[in-house]
């Protein structure tokens, strides 16, 4: 058995990391959009504890623990704006929402 | 106390008074939200005249220094003046509600976290702050498509950038052991810098950044964001918000990752020079006034990346460094009064069936409301850079810290640019004054006095600081620790 270090965490933070930013850039519906910024705030919580046990303090759990409030607020308004959003017009394709361009 | 608490207090009292008072007694709210910006820079001036300068409070998390003051008096004054700006506005889209005002109050309690700031953990969450309540705010006509969709892509992105962001911190905090800037800073500096995962950070860290100033390649969101959101909040969008940004870059890469700086340059080069070429290009062939503003807006931060350059070429506390500095935040300060007071114009545009944000609606503005056509015509030399407009002094410093540093052909390159802001300047100013106002339009525009006041303010302060800019550079001055 191989000790799981610091390394390993980092090393599936920036997969996870990765997958969230693709996600973002590829996919079309809005709401799989708001999912792949939550997995790249997860990928940063990770990062952030598994830094903290490293260093032995607590300054990175702290910071963990904002990051899942923002990521809740963010969420919610997100959803709150998506709703008001498909109200006027039906839909949470990205491809769809060009009212606004030159 | 400080005014971030009294800002909060503030903010949650109109909440709940919003509640008691009927429909048509709304607009207390804004007289509400006036009197907490009031106390509030009261309490900033008394935390200047009593505090030692750079006390640090709050575990190490807040340094209020004459950087953070200086922001904080920026804040305020825009929050000011875009109240004003809205109290009527709201009344015509029919959304006068206090989540606005209550809103508008949290944003600058977020911007000053990211002004004073020293820890990362308190720049995220002031970053977060304004930035949530601003996605609000853009959407905030709720029943205009073109809000909700801006407020949309506005999120998305935003969100998106804040997520990089927050990587590229949660990696600062693993590379020092602690999230204070002071500590990140010497854990970065000598060879440590030659670390992959150092890189890592500072590109992500980075790219966050660029994004909240809307710097090209990352400036998609502004054009459309600016468009779609009610006129008074693209108009503090375009001025507090990115000033908070600007001081979250100059905390994080000045303060924090100076020892960084012959890595990030380079890259500040690019990025200066492409900002400016896509903000006035895409600029020049806009026909909707407030994504016209949104480009030169873009254009503006370009403006401000040379400086920025200049500071990075240039060793600390040389005369290149600091008038590159000081070239910053005097744009900063002169860009919020000139910006508003175009953007006040703007807002004073809509009415019943207009909502007046096409060059169209500006047609013969002259013949309708004569004293806001000179001053926007005031105002819009002013965002060129005509001298004896305000304009001209921010631009004068950042072309001399470029000649300063020895980047000629960057200071040759930004004049040019300038030139072509006075063409699409110069295009509003041809609308307002040349062409006949429309049919059935020609009656005299019903302003209020909150948007006269806001007007004349705006017009006022460019006309000051571009006549006699002594006291203002000495306020700069003085706001980084240099006495000259």
């Amino acid at each position: 058995m191989v000790p799981i270090t610091t390394l390993h965490y980092l090393v599936v933070a920036a997969a996870l990391f990765v997958l969230g930013v693709v996600g973002v850039l590829t996919r079309r519906n809005v709401v799989i959009i708001l999912m792949s910024i939550e997995l790249i705030l997860n990928a940063v919580n990770l990062n952030l504890v598994a830094f903290s046990r490293m260093w032995g303090n607590l300054h990175g759990q702290v910071f963990s623990i904002f990051i899942v409030v923002d990521a809740a607020a963010e969420a919610a308004v997100g959803l709150g704006i998506l709703i008001a959003f498909f109200r006027n017009k039906e839909t949470i394709n990205v491809d769809e929402i060009d009212l606004l361009k030159w | 106390m400080l005014p971030m608490v009294e800002l909060t207090i503030f903010a949650l009292g109109i909440l709940l008074i919003d509640l008691m008072i009927p429909r048509e007694w709304k607009w207390l709210n804004a007289v509400g939200a006036f009197a907490g910006i009031l106390f509030a820079t009261v309490c900033v001036w008394q935390i200047q005249h009593t505090l030692p300068h750079g006390s640090i409070g709050f575990f190490n998390a807040l340094l209020v220094d004459r950087f953070a003051l200086y922001f904080w008096y920026l804040f305020l004054a825009s929050a000011a003046i875009t109240i004003l700006m809205s109290a009527r506005y709201l009344d015509i889209e029919d959304e006068q509600h206090g989540e606005y005002y209550s809103l508008l109050l949290l944003s600058v309690v977020g911007m000053m976290c990211m002004a004073a700031g020293i820890d990362i953990v308190l720049l995220f969450i002031g970053l977060e702050l304004m930035a949530i309540s601003i996605y609000i705010l853009v959407g905030f006509l709720r029943r205009d498509r073109r809000s909700n969709e801006a407020a949309l892509k506005y999120l998305l992105l935003g969100a998106f950038s804040s997520g990089i962001f927050a990587y590229g911190l949660s990696l600062l905090y693993g590379l020092s052991g602690s999230t204070n800037l002071a500590y990140i800073a010497r854990a970065v500096s000598g060879p440590r810098a030659q670390n992959p995962i150092v890189i890592v950070a500072l590109l992500t860290t980075l790219v966050g950044l660029l994004f909240k100033i809307a710097a090209v390649p990352f400036h998609q969101w502004a054009p459309d964001a600016y468009e779609g959101a009610p006129t008074c909040i693209t108009g503090f969008m375009s001025v507090a918000v990115k000033a908070a940004a600007w001081a979250l870059l100059l905390r994080i890469l000045v303060f924090g990752l100076l020892p960084l700086r012959s890595i990030y340059t380079p890259i500040m080069v690019f990025v200066a020079i492409a900002t400016m070429t896509g903000g006035n290009l895409a600029a020049l062939t806009q026909t909707n006034t407030k994504r016209l503003l949104a480009y030169s807006s873009i254009a503006h931060v370009g403006y401000m990346l040379l400086a920025f350059v200049a500071m990075g070429t240039s060793p600390y506390g040389s005369p290149a460094f600091a008038d590159g500095f000081k070239g910053i935040l005097l744009y900063l300060m002169v860009y919020t009064f000139m910006n508003l007071g175009v953007f006040a114009v703007i807002t004073s545009l809509r009415h019943r069936n207009v909502i007046g944000d096409e060059i169209d609606d500006l047609a013969g503005l002259y013949s309708r409301a004569p004293v806001e056509a000179v001053l926007m015509l005031l105002f819009l030399l002013s965002l060129a850079g005509i001298p004896p407009a305000a304009g001209f002094l921010g631009k004068y410093y950042i072309f001399l810290s470029l000649i300063e540093s020895q980047h000629y052909w960057l200071a040759a390159l930004g004049v040019l640019y300038a030139l072509f802001g006075l063409y699409y300047y110069l295009r509003i100013a041809n609308a307002m004054f040349m062409r006949e106002a429309p049919a059935g339009e020609t009656a005299r525009l019903p302003i209020s006095l909150a948007m006269r006041t806001a007007v004349g303010v705006a017009a006022l302060a460019t006309l000051v600081i571009g006549v006699f800019p002594e006291p203002f550079i000495r306020t700069v001055n003085w706001s980084l620790g240099i006495v000259r």
